[in-house]
């Protein structure tokens, strides 16, 4: 031990002199790093099997876990895009298939299942999950093996910026953040609006720091910013600050866990005014929790079953007939997603990765039910959201945002 | 359940020279390991089954030091496995673009990575130092309770931070590892495990589990004994979580809860308590059931929506199967003994000292 000490010092300070920069460059562009690293180029994947006249699709899903409604909503938007198709005809004359993978809500089961689905399924496309967390395991590995991957409604900007192959078919954080603000000063016409935001969500903090720019820039003002952390069940503190500066609405940008209970105190405390939020709010539990105090607020949101759009109400009834039950954004988003990816390779020449991949970047102005879908050059959709106002244990839709 | 278990000795004579004994599993190891490497380069999928499989072999074999060997029940070791994977992650994180000026790129990665995982390793031993010291001088629950709750306030602390990415996860770490490099640590790990085991020091571990007053009276220095124990087991779970963060894309609280904890505990009853090679059998078998019966299910369904259905209800047959397990063989597959001493003979006795 004696002797192992100063040797163990004299390598350590050995590798801490031998330290330098990279001389190599750097290979640019977002995805190209992923496959150098792991030694091999990305070779074509998703070549589909000659001859197979089944066209196979992937989607992994949160099926079981926290999230496992998320999951199987989406699941079966996916599933009625596929029927659809094949009753159809099928696209380039095959019928299409799809392969669903639980990942238990876990990256690295996501991850597991998605070198699954390349490598032993050798699927054409796949699609990815809710939670951004899973859908970044997913988009690494889709990258790097060329396969082109799209999520149907991982909402945080870093998903997309993974690689080339990666896309989405719902709008980023920061636009809902835009959406609030137009919608409070253009719509409501607030002059006055505090912020209440939840500091443990990466989600919460990007909704109220756009809203704030954004709303300030259009001529409002907001008085404060008051910040909560999820789980908390006493608001009044906060509450009454905000309500020391008179304000004419509130944005509480959170989850309906909390908006809920925050919405009962902030009547309690004498708030008379409406307040405003995200997507977090889409749970049939807000009405639960927020009982009358959360009556005529308003929150922005993918889609709206209320949506007069006579396309939006045949999936309405399609979905029930099949499913049983008023579908949710996410289950919108999933058919979307699937009815995007089987457009794109319809276009695309063949299927192997990069034609798949350039067909669905040429997606343009696409009827989805959530919203025309237009995917820009760092493969977000560019769409409209939806403003929904809470009502007696439903929504009313009231508005649509266009970016 | 009193009688001492059969305890393998180390041959006395052997035909390998004295000078190399010592690091003679190691020689084989290495090239074996090569040959492995290079007849898995064709196949990500294996690649990435094969490091979760041998990340869970490590992470079980380590609890088995402190569950097993000494009877202490710990089960937070997925706390000591974040500890491991966010400290070494950052670290490679942020020596990304860094390189050592006399080796080749590719070398100085995989020397950069070796630091990172050592870092991470010796982060989880000093927390389980911390953690051990007050608890371990107890008898009974309180370690369980302790360990418990340091899990969740890493889980805590992670999710709180951002260097850590909080709850979204750390995303973008260095992909280095390899079935070399994790293969590598499972057989150091299982070398560590079989070599306690044979020595004086397993002796006295036993000895504390089957009754702790009386090796106090024999002059074993139980609370010693059993946060070194307690330090090495923690040290190989930071290890396994090193290695973890450099073959998942993203490392996020969620891997880290206390399911995941139990879930090595759980390898670690099903192999048997105390008995090595029964807790890398567990952690193969609970590894690849899942997957195995992915690949049953998507046989027998061909007809798309049933394979859909059909692999969500695969959890809780993992889970029935398991239960099924525990009520034909309570004490685990192997009991207190190894793999050698259950399957018959013709495994060759001389296997004994080398694991």
């Amino acid at each position: 031990m004696r002797r192992l000490a100063p040797m163990l010092l004299a390598a350590l300070a050995f590798l801490a002199a031998a330290c330098e920069k990279k001389t190599q460059p750097a290979p640019s562009g977002e995805g190209g790093t992923q496959a150098t690293q792991q030694g091999k180029p990305a070779t074509p994947g998703g070549e589909a099997p000659a001859g197979a006249d089944v066209i196979l699709l992937g989607q992994v899903g949160a099926l079981t876990g926290g999230q496992a409604t998320f999951g199987i909503s989406t699941r079966n938007g996916i599933e009625m895009a596929i029927k659809e198709a094949n009753a159809a005809g099928g696209v380039k004359g095959k019928k299409l298939a799809i392969r669903v993978y639980d990942n238990q809500s876990k990256p690295e089961e996501a991850a597991q299942a998605t070198t699954r689905l390349i490598t032993q399924d050798k699927v054409v496309l796949i699609l990815g999950d809710v939670a951004s967390s899973n859908s970044l395991a997913m988009a690494e590995k889709a990258q790097a093996a060329g396969v082109p991957m799209i999520t149907p409604s991982s909402t945080n900007t870093t998903v997309t910026q993974k690689g080339d192959y990666i896309f989405r078919v719902c709008f980023i954080d920061p636009f809902q953040g835009y959406v609030m603000a137009k919608f409070a000063r253009e719509d409501l016409k607030l002059n006055k609006v505090a912020v209440l935001q939840d500091n443990k969500s990466a989600y919460s903090i990007d909704l109220s720091d756009v809203f704030t720019r954004k709303f300030t820039e259009m001529g409002g003002k907001v008085t404060t910013t008051e910040s909560y952390s999820q789980g908390d069940t006493d608001y009044r503190a906060q509450l009454t600050a905000i309500r020391k500066t008179q304000p004419d609405g509130i944005y509480v940008p959170g989850y309906y866990s909390e908006v809920g209970v925050i919405a009962r105190q902030a009547r309690e405390v004498g708030l008379k005014v409406p307040l405003m939020g995200g997507d977090g709010w889409d749970s049939e539990k807000l009405f639960e929790l927020g009982g009358s105090a959360i009556q005529g607020s308003y929150f922005s949101n993918h889609y709206s079953p209320d949506n007069p759009d006579p396309r939006v109400q045949k999936f309405i009834a399609d979905y029930k007939a099949a499913y049983g039950s008023v579908p949710d954004a996410l289950a919108a988003l999933g058919y979307d997603a699937a009815r995007v990816a089987l457009a794109a390779l319809e276009r695309a020449k063949d299927l192997s990765g990069p034609s798949v991949r350039d067909a669905i970047a040429q997606t343009k102005d696409f009827p989805g039910v959530a919203g025309t879908i237009t995917l820009d050059d760092k493969r977000n959709a560019v769409k409209s959201a939806v403003v929904l106002k809470v009502g007696d244990g439903k929504t009313e839709y009231v508005t649509t945002v266009n970016p | 359940m009193m009688e001492t278990p059969a305890l393998p000795v180390p041959e006395a004579r052997s035909p390998i020279p004295a000078s190399l004994r010592g690091i003679f599993p190691v020689l084989v190891a290495l090239p074996v390991l090569a040959l492995f490497q290079w007849l898995l380069s064709e196949s990500p999928f294996a690649v990435y089954l094969l490091s979760v499989m041998g990340v869970n072999i490590i992470l079980a074999v380590s609890l088995n030091i402190v569950n097993g060997m000494t009877g202490q029940f710990s089960i937070g070791h997925a706390g000591f496995m974040a500890v491991g994977a966010y400290i070494s992650g950052v670290l490679s994180l942020n020596l990304k673009e860094v390189a050592l000026s006399f080796l080749p790129v590719a070398a100085s990665d995989q020397v950069l990575f070796t630091v990172a995982l050592l870092v991470g390793g010796l982060a989880a031993a000093a927390c389980g130092f911390l953690v051990g010291l007050p608890s371990l001088r107890l008898r009974g629950d309180y370690l369980a309770i302790v360990t418990l709750g340091f899990g969740e306030i890493i889980r805590v602390v992670v999710q709180n931070t951002d260097a850590f990415g909080r709850a979204l996860g750390l995303s973008g770490i260095p992909q280095y590892s390899s079935p070399y490099m994790v293969y590598f640590w499972v057989f150091l790990v299982v070398l560590v495990a079989r070599r306690i085991a044979g020595s004086s020091h397993g002796r006295s571990l036993w000895a504390i589990r089957e009754d702790e007053v009386a090796a106090e009276a024999m002059g074993v220095d139980t609370t010693g004994y059993k946060v070194r124990s307690f330090v090495i087991s923690s040290f190989f779970a930071g290890i396994a979580g090193g290695l973890f963060a450099h073959f998942v894309p993203i490392i996020n609280p969620g891997s880290f809860t206390f399911v995941k904890s139990m879930e090595i505990v759980v390898m670690v009853v099903l192999g048997g308590l105390g008995s090595t090679t029964g807790a890398i059998v567990a952690a193969i078998f609970l590894t690849l059931l899942p997957e195995g019966l992915r690949s049953l299910f998507n046989a027998l369904g061909t007809e798309g929506t049933l394979a859909q259905k059909v692999d969500q209800i695969r959890m809780p047959i993992y889970g029935l199967m398991l239960v099924a397990l525990m009520l034909s063989r309570p004490q685990g597959l192997f009991g207190m003994r190894e793999i050698w001493d259950v399957l018959p003979r013709w495994i060759p006795r001389r296997r004994r000292g080398l694991s």
